[in-house]
């Protein structure tokens, strides 16, 4: 779903990422852990397409993201750190904006399906002002259940969520990986990390310094390599 | 409806039921307006004749400096909690956006300008029923231009820290074709003339409109990206 190769981005001369390959097969999920200021989130941007890269490839579902990111910006939903939410909208309200704007069915008794999915089905026709941030959160998750995404990235998708929300959301992307779409996830939460993930990569200052299999780490190897490999990175 | 018209038609829905929701800007918007009308009350006094040369001036100068106001706060609501960036990564043409968004400013403008076209009849003393028809189409088509323009330099400017002074730094210049004609054809119906006296500044003014629609519908997305 997802090769890239080289990938450098520099913000004022300065190296914000720095030489970044990776792969992620359709089916299944890449977490990306890393201290503050290690880079996670602009890779997730550039994935995203919405940063360009300073230099690197990147394909998406098979196309060039770079030299065409309208194109691949159909297989792509991203849930980041704001919600995409309109707080005078009501939920119901925000997911029939949305599906409309992503060419998608906006009939009001699929956009209750995806709300009773995310268990906000009580709250539909409630201001979004009126939300926690993981409510916000939820009518974000709610809006790619709305979608035809192939790839979803997700930037610190456990912050704001209760217990049963981390539980739901688990479930909600391990379905997502059934369904054959790719996750990246960018996340402080090793519990979580290790719930859902594939394949866990490590970046600090900007260089992916780890990329390996989840199912060859434990909780407590995946502690120590992170402390070894972030170790005097910027924080 | 195409893909395209329901992008646009749900910007304009998002747009108004969000302004009619939380009266953000049209409270605002109404509150100015009469606070220029008595200021341009005390300036020009009670001479009638003096009052009847500068109301076409004063007319627009209202409505540009609401519209200021308006259509700088536009794209105010797409910041928050990263909107802006979910409509980047929507599919399809962007200018649909941009259409969206200018009808909806439209829309609030022409309100705010029949509540003020209202006001100036009662308290100058004008009876606009004659001249109401070819009011309209000037209004109209001096709305448009407005809009038009105001709706791509207030995307422009919306992710700037210094907006609020370059907006309307930016946006005056380029609004002179609309005002210099909307003005002129003002005049002309206000003073009873038939409006096909002001053809040549309706001209201009649609000839101006049709020039900013097309680059506002030609330039959004690059704007959007930038």
């Amino acid at each position: 779903m997802i090769t890239a190769a080289g990938l450098r981005k520099s913000f004022a001369r300065t190296p914000v990422i720095d030489g970044v390959s990776l792969e992620v097969p359709a089916g299944t999920c890449l977490v990306l852990l890393g201290p503050n200021g290690a880079g996670k989130t602009t890779l997730l941007r550039i994935l995203a397409t919405l940063v360009r890269p300073s230099s690197g490839s990147l394909t998406v579902a098979g196309v060039d993201a770079l030299r065409s990111p309208e194109a691949v910006r159909e297989a792509i939903a991203m849930v980041a750190h704001g919600s995409y939410v309109y707080e005078d909208l009501s939920a119901l309200e925000n997911l029939r904006f949305w599906a409309t704007m992503g060419g998608h069915d906006a009939s009001e008794g699929r956009l209750l399906a995806a709300l009773s999915q995310v268990e906000l089905e009580a709250v539909a026709h409630e201001r979004a002002r009126t939300f926690s941030s993981g409510m916000k959160r939820r009518i974000g998750l709610a809006r790619v259940a709305l979608g035809r995404a192939r790839l979803l990235l997700l930037d610190e998708p456990f912050t704001g969520l209760d217990r049963q929300g981390r539980k739901w959301l688990s479930e909600f992307l391990l379905a997502f990986k059934g369904g054959g779409g790719a996750v990246v996830l960018a996340t402080h939460s090793f519990e979580g990390a290790l719930g859902v993930a594939d394949r866990i990569a490590i970046l600090a200052g900007g260089r992916l310094v780890l990329d390996q299999p989840a199912a060859d780490l434990s909780r407590d190897d995946l502690r120590r390599l992170y402390d070894d490999l972030t170790e005097g990175s910027p924080r | 409806m195409t893909a395209y018209g329901r992008r646009a038609w749900i910007v304009l829905w998002k747009d108004l039921l969000t302004e009619r929701r939380s009266k953000e800007s049209l409270n605002a918007l109404f509150f100015f307006s009469l606070l220029l009308l008595f200021l341009f009350q005390f300036a020009l006094g009670p001479d009638r004749e003096r009052l009847q040369a500068a109301l076409p001036g004063l007319l627009w100068l209202g409505f540009v400096l609401a519209g200021l106001l308006g259509l700088g706060r536009v794209f105010i609501a797409e910041r928050d909690n990263d909107c802006w960036e979910g409509l980047l990564l929507t599919p399809g043409d962007k200018s649909a956006i941009y259409l969206g968004k200018l009808l909806a400013n439209f829309v609030l403008m022409t309100v705010v300008e029949v509540v003020l076209v209202g006001l100036f009849g009662v308290f100058y003393n004008v009876d606009l029923w004659g001249v109401l028809g070819p009011l309209a189409v000037v209004l109209f088509l001096g709305t448009v231009g407005l809009s038009a323009v105001g709706t791509l330099f207030a995307a422009m400017t919306a992710q700037v820290r210094a907006r609020e002074l370059l907006f309307p730094v930016l946006l005056l210049p380029v609004q002179v074709p609309v005002l210099l004609a909307t003005v002129s054809a003002t005049q002309i119906v206000l003073g009873g003339q038939p409006l096909a006296e002001a053809a040549s500044w309706l001209k201009l003014l649609a000839g101006a409109d049709v020039v900013y629609l097309v680059i506002g519908l030609l330039t959004f997305e690059f704007i959007l990206d930038a």
